[in-house]
């Protein structure tokens, strides 16, 4: 497998955002995902979750509700505006006032014609939506109180609103109130608090499904506006609810941090007389679940603990597979932490600053395993606070180390870092060419001579870097004519080819020589996740989604005879099992036939020269194959060498003199920082 | 297993189903005439005056519970486990049988019996149907759905659905453990009763609600937690709102179908519950506990009845013993206590809390509990050890001694001696002289003790407390067992293969007695006219008799004793002889090696517990074989604490004669009117059978009682005058037979008349039913009748029953 020395990074105190709202859409299978600090997130659910887009948010921007309208994203938050996203290029289209106060809710009808908000000041405001633009309709009859959530009946004539203390059935027609349901409050000291209805959910057949802060579900009549059943859930407040698409199943978050499950199921089996039964229980959460989403199998809650946790349903699933696992989401599928190779310096992106650090040195060597005395500490080099109130949403350090790029949504700045002994100073690039207004992914070549900005239209913006400053050298666009937002970067050792990698799964290979086109990849079913260019062989790799893997030979224009190989004879059935996607792939210029792959729980060392394991082999050997002799090692070694040593990692870097960067960021220091959790009573405590 | 009527509960009892009423707890009768464990009972849905019982002798009985009659019975031929009943499947019952013949690897199938209609009253009911093989050994793991339209049944971790429409099974299984340490097993189902839904219970205490299970996929169920143990029982309520849950935890757990975790509890009820039962209307709730105790329970969650039967412990530590003033049996009852059971009328009297601690229902627990208690000749004084931790370590024990108080009528705590030795005591015994109370104790660390009640010059209280007065040892050897002479003048000590003879009176050894080889096991002295005679038994399988005015040794015998009894008011002893698995009885006299009675393979368990109790009078039997019985009765414990004992046969005449007990009939609501009127119908009533002489009560005059019943009665509620007039002038006149007669009696003849009455009204329905009814009544009476009686002789019969026989009670009273 090889030996490096290996740098253990810890120092990055990344804090992934809690989650406030989702947004599931049926059609194209994707999950929107809003956190607290404003950004999106997309996330493709037949594709493994993979996080496809990011859309990085604002400072003091709160998102509150998400909606899909046919495949448009809306949001609203406590700043009053409505915002519309602009998903091929990830960034925000527009954002109109609604004028009505902190907006608490936002849901879009079955038919996709209007949008419905609930405002602080107590009404329901109606917007039309158009070919391009929203526009404001009317408002319904206004209420004393916030209104606090709000669900549309599939017909579209009718709206039911949370409040606080009650619930109100709105006619969209007239806009008047049709019926005033009023929630208890709850008994004992809370009797004083406001009652506030979190969530409502309006099924097709007139039933009005309520969580409120007392705890209850509660199931009401729309023809008489009566309680009908009323589920106690929990002590403390329900936050969300979500019904299944074909309403047989009820899920309702929990500030306990569970899951429960309400399936209308019949109490007499082959009649027709169904009612809405609590079944089960999930907890995976340790904090309120701000959000749940049922989709078609699984169900999907986050929550103040920042992980999106995608719990699938084991009645609706047809064939067990790794597919269909309980999947927790702690991370974001890109990268946030970049490495100057030739010079020790690491970069890491915040999302409102970065941070520049320099790797500590070790004294001498060790025996493999044994940890290196530390000579000279990391140390914090750079705090780079981003200017403005958009947050980051990539950047870059040159392997060099005297590049430093970041982009936002509005702006693109660049760097030029001075590092003489203990001082270090920067100095900002003010004359940058046009085209680098704004990108979605930076990425420079290995000899640090240009800067690769991916930008608009799937094209590739090339500034060649200099003392003197940078000068804009062409456009790499793409013969397919895509539309989407690049999110990788891959460019050769050589300087001669990029690779860039879009969200319509096209992986387009261009001459940097000619800076044209050279060819693209087949597109696969899944979103390539991590790829790197070989250094002598010119070979693209890459790692897919569902945990596939492929070598295009760039010259030859074709997939390699081991790529062949692989998809032939398939991969283990442990790999495809793995449930987080690859992040990097490196190759380690000792040794050519190794490429090294990471994702968050293991370090993976593939060797081409040696046989693919099958189904039947083991295939986490190491320990096994310590103990065989020379000769027999040779018989069992297969070429996935794994190690695990290293637990949710974010990054792994090799950097040129040979040794690894692993950056960690252990779930145990992130629950740290987490604001504390409802205290419970637990049996026997 | 209980199952129950509003009217009476029925549960199971060794080889006879027990009904008590429910309104005043008392033991009504028995359903007798199987001749092996009771494993099941039902009621028939059919009729439900009628209940099958199942039981291991292989046959199915139908029984009308309420006279206690059996209708019918079903030759199975295989050893049945359980059994089950749907109003669906008329004429089927459903059993548990064992697999292979050999019970031992516990494989079980459930089969359909169709029980065939003849007239017979013993039939053999051939057509069995397997339903299914993977069933489980404890018989609440199954259970009938709504309708009897599926049944569910569970084994470990799978839980199977057959549905009888369609013939088919669906399967559901759990995983054994998860990540939080769930233990899934199945322990316990119970079906909704209108609603298509399963409830289960789980070993690690969970119970799941299962819906929609004829999907093998979309099948789901709903989690509920609060047992922390397993849940030994469901039942849902006949409308099936609420679901009953118990557990080792011993509270009753009610939860609100529908409602989530909505629930109320029930607790301290006594042992662990083992089942829960519902009457039909859902008025009462009734629940079994390990330590043989029903408690009904109104459908409002209170305690309204307690049928306590000889509580059965975990183990029995203590003797067996016999209150002297009582007369009651004393051994271990509710843990911590010990419990006061009168053989003479078969009841739970109370409990004696002696370790006045909290017990607390978990498993694995080690805590306090009574090992030893005796006492002395009068029954003045108790004294009781408790000990914790006997399987660790550290052990802790505590003597106590406690003094009868003659104004509350029970034991108070006298004195409590925290280290009365450094070790463990082994055993302990009050001398049996009337002046002086002394006791003795001897313990492991090889020393014997004595102690007195001290007159202590310091405390000035009148009580006095107790204290050591002598501590004795021999060559540091561990003292085992000691006994006091029939006088006290003796006391003897055995020190393993020595027995050492004191003097009380000065603390001297007298002499030493020995016979080697064997550690001396048991000893006693005999009484009476033997009371010169020390017996002792050895391990080496010796039973040796020494003569105590020569100090030789009398004679011996090669016999392995497990129990030396002697009787305290004969010279009798008996010894139980444990050989090759089984044990024998002798009985004999210590002045003659020669047993009085022997009785081989009297069961097959080792017997270690052993009573004799005194009768309150002496019979006079001249039977040789029976003779040693007269004054006492022989009472004995047995590894699965079963109580038994020796009857002679004229006893049990008697108890065949005497099995009809009194009842209060509340199918008439008690009004003032129907005591008022009831009461005067009584004294209407003609005595047929004698009473047994025991219940005899002090009398009162008889008219007075209505006249009471008059004057306070509100005047509204009171019927006419006219009728009243007629009726208070009767009740003043002295009846004509001019026998006094007491409340009791009246009671137990309206009872019958009652009886008489409901076999009438019930004859058209059941005509082959009332004819055994009939046949068995001819058996129990004196009179002589042929059992197949025409519809004409039987009204006659009645009729002549209902004639006046009084003057024959009258007769029998007066002669004593």
């Amino acid at each position: 497998m090889g030996e490096f020395k290996v740098h253990r990074v810890r120092f990055f105190d990344y804090m992934p955002s809690g989650i406030r709202a989702l947004a599931f859409n049926g059609d194209t299978e994707r999950m929107a995902v809003a956190r607290m600090d404003g950004s999106v997130e997309i996330f493709h659910c037949s594709d493994r979750f993979f996080q496809e887009k990011i859309i990085p948010g604002r400072e003091q921007c709160g998102i509150e509700g998400l909606s899909w309208v046919g495949e448009r994203l809306f949001s609203a938050g406590l700043n009053g505006g409505i915002t519309e996203y602009d998903l091929t290029n990830q960034k925000v289209k527009y954002t109109i006032d609604a004028y009505g106060g902190p907006i608490w809710t936002i849901t879009g009808n079955q038919q996709g014609t209007h949008l419905a908000v609930g405002c602080e000041d107590g009404t329901v405001k109606l917007f039309e939506v158009n070919e391009d633009k929203i526009q404001f309709e009317r408002n319904l009859d206004r209420q004393k109180s916030r209104i606090v959530s709000l669900s549309w009946h599939t017909s579209g004539s009718k709206i039911a609103a949370g409040m606080m203390d009650m619930i109100q059935i709105f006619n969209v027609e007239t806009g008047h109130s049709i019926h005033r349901m009023l929630a208890d409050r709850g008994v004992g000291t809370s009797r004083s608090k406001e009652c506030v209805v979190w969530s409502v959910v309006y099924l097709s057949d007139g039933t009005i499904v309520s969580g409120d802060s007392v705890g209850m579900v509660k199931l009401w009549d729309d023809q008489t506006g009566t309680l009908i059943k009323s589920h106690n859930v929990t002590k403390c407040d329900v936050l969300a609810l979500s019904v299944s698409q074909n309403e047989d199943s009820l899920v309702a978050g929990t500030s306990e941090g569970t899951v429960v499950q309400f399936q209308f199921v019949s109490m007499v089996l082959g009649k027709d007389d169904k009612e809405w039964v609590r079944t089960r229980t999930f907890k995976n959460h340790t904090h309120d679940i701000r959000a749940v989403a049922e989709i078609t199998t699984a169900v999907v809650s986050g929550g103040m603990d920042a992980q999106l946790v995608v719990k699938p349903l084991l009645d609706k699933i047809e064939v067990r597979s790794a597919a269909s696992a309980l999947r927790k989401i702690h991370f974001p599928h890109r990268r946030l932490v970049f490495c100057a190779r030739n010079s020790g310096l690491m970069l890491f992106q915040y999302p409102g600053h970065l941070e520049l650090w320099r790797l500590g040195e070790s004294e001498g060597k060790g025996i493999p395993g044994s940890s290196l005395f530390v000579k000279r500490n990391p140390e914090k080099l750079l705090h780079l606070k981003v200017k403005g109130e958009d947050h980051i949403r990539c950047s870059a350090v040159s392997p060099c180390g005297e590049w430093i790029v970041y982009s936002t949504a509005s702006s693109l700045r660049l760097y030029r870092l001075h590092c003489d002994n203990n001082n270090v100073s920067i100095t900002k690039i003010s004359k940058l060419p046009k085209v680098l207004s704004s990108a979605n992914q930076l990425c420079f070549s290995s000899d640090s001579s240009h800067l690769f900005s991916a930008s608009t239209q799937s094209s590739v913006h090339i500034v060649s870097l200099s003392q003197s400053g940078c000068k804009f050298v062409g456009t790499l666009k793409p013969k397919s004519g895509s539309h989407q937002a690049i999110h990788l970067l891959a460019a050769s050792e050589d300087g001669e080819w990029l690779a860039s990698a879009n969200s319509d799964h096209e992986v387009h290979i261009y001459n940097l020589q000619t800076r044209k086109a050279h060819c693209t990849v087949p597109v696969y079913s899944s979103a390539v996740t991590a790829m790197g260019i070989h250094p002598t062989t010119n070979c693209l790799f890459m790692m897919y989604a569902d945990q596939q893997m492929c070598e295009y030979s760039i010259e030859q224009k074709q997939y390699t005879d081991w790529s062949r190989t692989v998809q032939r004879k398939g991969l283990h059935r442990l790999w495809m099992e793995r449930d987080t996607p690859c992040l990097n792939v490196m190759f380690n210029p000792q040794n050519p036939s190794h490429v090294i792959l990471h994702d968050t729980y293991m370090l993976c060392i593939i060797d081409q020269s040696l046989p693919l394991p099958d189904d039947k082999t083991q295939f986490y050997n190491q320990l096994t194959l310590k103990s065989l002799t020379e000769d027999q090692r040779k018989s069992h070694s297969h070429a996935f060498k794994v190690c695990k040593t290293f637990k949710d990692i974010l990054c792994v870097e090799l950097i040129s003199d040979q040794s690894l960067v692993v950056v960690e960021r252990p779930l145990e220091d992130v629950a740290t920082q987490l604001p504390a959790p409802i205290k419970q009573k637990k049996f026997a405590t | 297993m209980t199952e129950r009527v509003n009217r009476f509960v029925l549960c199971t009892s060794g080889d006879s189903v027990k009904v008590y009423s429910t309104r005043t707890e008392e033991w009504l009768h028995s359903l007798q005439g199987h001749t092996n464990q009771v494993t099941g009972i039902a009621l028939n849905r059919a009729n439900h005056l009628q209940v099958y019982s199942c039981s291991a002798d292989g046959t199915v009985k139908l029984w009308d519970f309420i006279d206690g009659i059996l209708i019918k019975t079903f030759i199975i031929g295989y050893p049945l486990f359980a059994i089950y009943v749907s109003e669906k499947h008329d004429g089927i019952v459903f059993l548990h049988i064992a697999m292979d013949t050999d019970s031992k690897n516990e494989c079980f199938q459930l089969v359909a019996v169709h029980l065939p209609k003849s007239a017979e009253q013993e039939v053999e009911a051939k057509e069995l149907s397997a339903v299914s093989s993977r069933i489980s050994p404890n018989p609440s793991c199954t259970a009938f759905g709504r309708e009897g339209q599926y049944i569910a049944f569970a084994r470990h971790l799978q839980l199977n659905v057959y549905f009888f429409r369609k013939q088919k099974t669906y399967s559901f299984s759990l995983k054994a453990t998860d990540k939080k340490g769930a233990k899934n097993a199945f322990t316990c189902i119970a079906c909704h009763p209108a609603d298509d839904c399963i409830a289960t219970g789980h070993e690690d205490g969970k119970i799941r609600l299962w819906r929609n299970f004829i999907h093998t996929k979309e099948y789901t169920y709903s989690t509920q937690h609060w047992h922390h143990n397993a849940v030994n029982t469901l039942c849902f309520t006949p409308e099936g709102t609420n679901l009953l849950s118990g557990g080792i935890e011993s509270v009753l757990v009610q939860w609100q179908y529908g409602a989530g975790n909505r629930k109320e509890f029930l607790p301290r009820l006594g042992g662990s519950i083992l089942h829960v039962s519902t009457s039909s209307d859902g008025q009462l709730f009734c629940t079994s506990h390990s330590d043989n105790k029903i408690t009904v329970i109104e459908s409002s969650f209170k305690v309204c009845g307690v049928i306590q039967g000889l509580v059965k412990g975990d183990a029995v530590l203590t003797d067996l013993m016999i209150d002297p003033r009582s007369k009651a049996l004393v051994l271990n009852g509710k843990p911590g206590h010990l419990q006061f059971y009168s053989l003479m009328r078969d009841k739970h009297l109370y409990n004696l809390d002696i370790v006045q601690q909290e017990y607390i229902y978990e498993a694995g627990l080690d805590q306090f509990e009574v090992v030893k208690a005796a006492f002395d000749i009068n029954g003045y004084w108790l004294a009781t050890v408790e000990e914790r931790g006997q399987k660790s370590s550290d052990l802790e024990f505590v003597l106590k001694l406690w003094a009868y108080d003659e104004r509350t009528q029970s034991f108070v705590l006298n004195t409590t001696i925290t280290a009365a030795h450094t070790d463990r005591i082994i055993s302990m015994c009050f001398s049996s002289s009337e002046e002086t109370t002394m006791l003795v104790t001897t313990a492991e660390d090889g020393q014997f003790k004595a102690w007195c009640q001290g007159a202590d010059a310091d405390t000035q209280q009148d009580q006095s407390f107790w204290s050591c007065e002598f501590v004795g040892s021999y060559h540091n050897l561990k003292p085992t067992n000691c006994s006091f002479s029939a006088d006290s003048s003796l006391l003897a000590v055995n020190f393993q293969e020595v027995i050492t003879i004191w003097s009380p009176d000065t603390w001297e050894l007298l002499t030493t007695l020995c016979q080697p080889p064997g550690v001396v096991r048991d000893l006693c002295f005999g009484r009476l006219s033997c009371s010169k005679y020390l017996i002792a038994t050895t391990t080496r399988n010796l039973l040796c008799c020494w003569n105590l005015l020569t100090c030789a040794l009398e004679w011996s015998t090669s016999v392995e004793v497990s129990k030396l009894q002697p009787d305290p008011l004969s010279e009798n002893v008996a010894a139980f002889s444990y050989q090759s698995k089984h044990t024998d009885l002798f009985v004999f006299k210590p002045s003659e090696p020669r047993p009085l009675f022997t009785h081989k393979n009297m069961c097959s368990e080792k017997i270690h517990r052993a009573v004799f109790v005194p009768r309150e009078e002496p019979l006079n039997n001249c039977d040789e074989s029976s003779q040693w019985l007269n004054r006492s009765q022989l009472y004995f414990l047995t590894q699965n604490m079963d109580l038994l004992t020796f009857s002679t046969a004229t006893e049990e005449d008697r108890m065949l004669s005497s099995s009809k007990r009194l009842v209060i009939d509340d199918s008439v609501a008690v009004t003032p009117f129907y005591l008022l009127l009831g009461k005067h119908r009584q004294q209407q009533q003609k005595l047929n059978t004698p009473s047994h002489p025991a219940a005899d009560k002090p009398q009162q005059p008889q008219g007075s009682v209505t006249i009471t019943e008059l004057l306070h009665t509100p005047a509204h509620v009171l019927p006419a005058a006219s009728v009243l007039c007629s009726m208070l002038v009767s009740s003043l006149l002295i009846s004509n037979t001019g026998v006094r007669k007491d409340p009791l009696r009246e009671m137990e003849s309206s009872e019958q008349e009652m009886n008489s009455e409901k076999e009438e009204e019930h004859s058209e329905e059941e005509m082959e039913a009332c004819d055994s009814q009939q046949e068995l009544r001819a058996q129990g009476s004196v009179d002589e009748v042929t059992p197949k009686l025409s519809k004409a002789q039987e009204r006659e019969l009645k009729r002549i029953r209902k004639t006046d026989f009084s003057w024959m009670t009258g007769l029998i009273d007066s002669k004593p």
